[in-house]
């Protein structure tokens, strides 16, 4: 390696030492969300609050038992006026033979699980022989991957470090490489012999370093501490981590071309990160008009975040993660020689 | 005052344009080897533009560009030139050991002979006894003499400084000006632009520019004789005149 580019690499490793927070911002923040969004999505089932009017013993038992908070409600008006306070969600009345039930609906989520918690209370009550008796035998569920006991924090974990990786990279070896040009020390730095590739290189290996750093500590977190489900091998989580920080380094570089200010650095966090998020699998896809579904496959993040998912939750191998991590090496790749044209603007040779 | 004939930096019908803004027109000009250029012209007047065009970081849109017979820009001749660029270009965050580290080790220092450099060209500014302070805590005028401590650190032939005594005291000031001789008595050119005019006066030969025009060229003495002037500004008043 070329001297220049050694002491690029020293310079970036003594500013970090120096600069507490941008270290704090780059490794403490990931795993401080990361365990925020790990208590709130790891939490128990939600427990439906249930009312009842005028229901018999049996069945408010069948309900307690299928986990509900039943409260017994005398009146209409009582049990109306709870469900308006959403002190609980739903109301359960006997209309004739069948239940009629009244919900708050405000929360599709809730909704489920009430509507859930009733067919299997109602389920309960029905006896077994009615099934069979019937030809039906009980099914048998079994998984190809996961299991029963998967929460929703296994399910976004993979997509949530890699999306935190990402995001922290990009922001801090961007407003980096801007305020080198800002405070004037890039022009500087290209009146001396260096050269521009070098000094794409030179940012990639130094801030690489703690990326790769920030990987170890986010993935090791994740899965050791905060035991995320973990199929695969650590090692290709870790590789995955590392492209898509250097993603991340090589775009969030080139990106501060375009900006004038720290400011306007942030600027770009509404159009290049929010909308790699919502095509990241954060959210399910498939329901998506077919014209702009393509869009996915131009966010770096998504194949971070189905590669990360397919070690982590399916346990597969390097032929699974194969396509994405070349692509993912092609958009590095394809940044950093963005950036070496666009230093271009600075000086020519 | 340059003893040798030789030529340094050659400039012949410097055009620079940006977009559809020309900045220079047509500046031609030599400087000889050993010599104190001066560079003296209000700010905006293009200076700046010009010294980047001679440092090697920006490129002339016409015109032709010598430095010691090399045409620029060329990467194999910034080891050779000194910049000092008009902010202070250096990262507030390290130390100024570290900011000389860095830059020395750019142009090819390294070992004993780094060190030693380091600390000559930080007794020369001053500063030997803030060595090791983040230079966040340093003062303008301490910034502004640890960025010529760092362009003098690898002994250029040709030093570029692009108003380098802003905000430095009188003493420390008059303590530059002599090394700047010194350095240019044992070959060193020098291209030096300044916007005050008692410093012009230490110059061995001046370059007056105006709107991107080179409106004189001479040495203080002469061009105070052919304007009838007692002082330098009132010589540009009168050449700036003219053209008014």
């Amino acid at each position: 390696m070329s001297m220049r580019i050694k002491a690029l690499i020293i310079r970036i490793i003594r500013q970090f030492i120096h600069d507490k927070r941008s270290m704090a911002l780059l490794i403490a923040a990931p795993l401080l969300v990361l365990s925020l969004m790990y208590l709130v999505f790891n939490g128990d089932a939600y427990q439906p609050k249930l009312g009842t009017i005028q229901v018999p013993e049996s069945i408010t038992q069948s309900l307690s038992a299928a986990d509900a908070e039943v409260t017994v409600f005398e009146s209409q008006e009582e049990a109306e006026a709870a469900l308006k306070d959403q002190r609980i969600d739903a109301i359960i009345r006997l209309d004739g033979a069948s239940p009629h039930i009244r919900l708050e609906g405000s929360d599709p989520a809730k909704n489920r699980a009430v509507m859930m918690l009733i067919q299997k209370a109602v389920q309960a009550r029905a006896p077994a022989v009615d099934q069979a008796a019937a030809g039906l035998p009980a099914p048998v569920f079994e998984y190809l991957h996961g299991s029963e006991d998967m929460s929703s924090f296994d399910h976004f974990g993979p997509v949530l470090i890699g999306l935190f990786a990402f995001f922290f990279v990009f922001l801090i070896a961007g407003v980096s490489f801007l305020k080198e040009r800002t405070s004037g020390t890039l022009e500087r730095l290209l009146a001396t012999p260096l050269r521009r590739w070098e000094i794409v290189a030179g940012y990639m290996v130094g801030f690489g370093i703690f990326t790769s750093l920030q990987g170890v500590l986010i993935a090791g977190y994740t899965i050791g501490v905060l035991g995320s489900m973990m199929a695969g091998s650590f090692w290709y989580v870790l590789l995955i981590m590392l492209l898509l920080s250097l993603t991340a380094l090589s775009f969030g570089t080139f990106l501060s071309a375009f900006a004038n200010t720290e400011f306007q650095m942030i600027q770009f966090i509404p159009l290049v990160i929010v909308p790699q998020v919502f095509f990241s699998g954060l959210f399910d896809l498939d329901g998506m008009s077919p014209w702009l579904s393509w869009l996915s496959y131009i966010t770096p993040l998504k194949y971070g975040a189905d590669a990360l998912r397919n070690v982590m939750i399916r346990g597969e191998g390097w032929s699974a993660i194969a396509s994405d991590v070349f692509v993912l090496l092609a958009l590095t790749l394809l940044f950093m020689a963005a950036n070496v044209l666009a230093l271009r603007k600075h000086r020519k040779i | 005052m340059s003893k040798e004939n030789e030529i340094c930096i050659q400039a012949r019908g410097v055009i620079r344009k940006f977009d559809d803004k020309t900045v220079l027109h047509d500046i031609s000009l030599t400087v000889g080897k050993g010599e104190i250029f001066g560079l003296l012209g209000p700010s905006g007047s293009g200076k700046t533009t010009f010294v980047k065009i001679i440092a090697g970081i920006d490129e002339a849109t016409g015109g032709r560009i010598e430095v010691l017979g090399t045409q620029m820009p060329k990467l194999a001749m910034m080891v050779r030139i000194g910049y000092m660029a008009q902010s202070d270009a250096l990262y507030a965050e390290l130390t100024a050991k570290e900011n000389l580290l860095f830059f020395g080790s750019l142009f090819g220092l390294r070992g004993e002979p780094l060190k030693r450099r380091m600390g000559r060209v930080m007794e020369l500014v001053n500063l030997t006894d803030h060595m090791k302070r983040s230079v966040s805590s340093y003062s303008g005028g301490m910034k502004r003499r640890l960025s010529l401590a760092i362009a003098l650190l690898h002994e250029p032939e040709v030093l570029i400084l692009d108003e380098p005594t802003v905000g430095i005291d009188p003493v420390l000031r008059k303590s530059i000006w002599d090394e700047l001789q010194h350095l240019s008595n044992k070959g060193t050119t020098i291209l030096v632009t300044t916007h005050v005019m008692d410093e012009a006066d230490k110059c061995h030969r001046l370059g007056m520019v105006r709107d991107g025009h080179l409106i004189a060229s001479g040495s203080p003495d002469e061009l105070k004789a052919q304007t009838g002037s007692s002082t330098i500004e009132e010589a540009f008043l009168y050449y700036g005149g003219i053209r008014a």
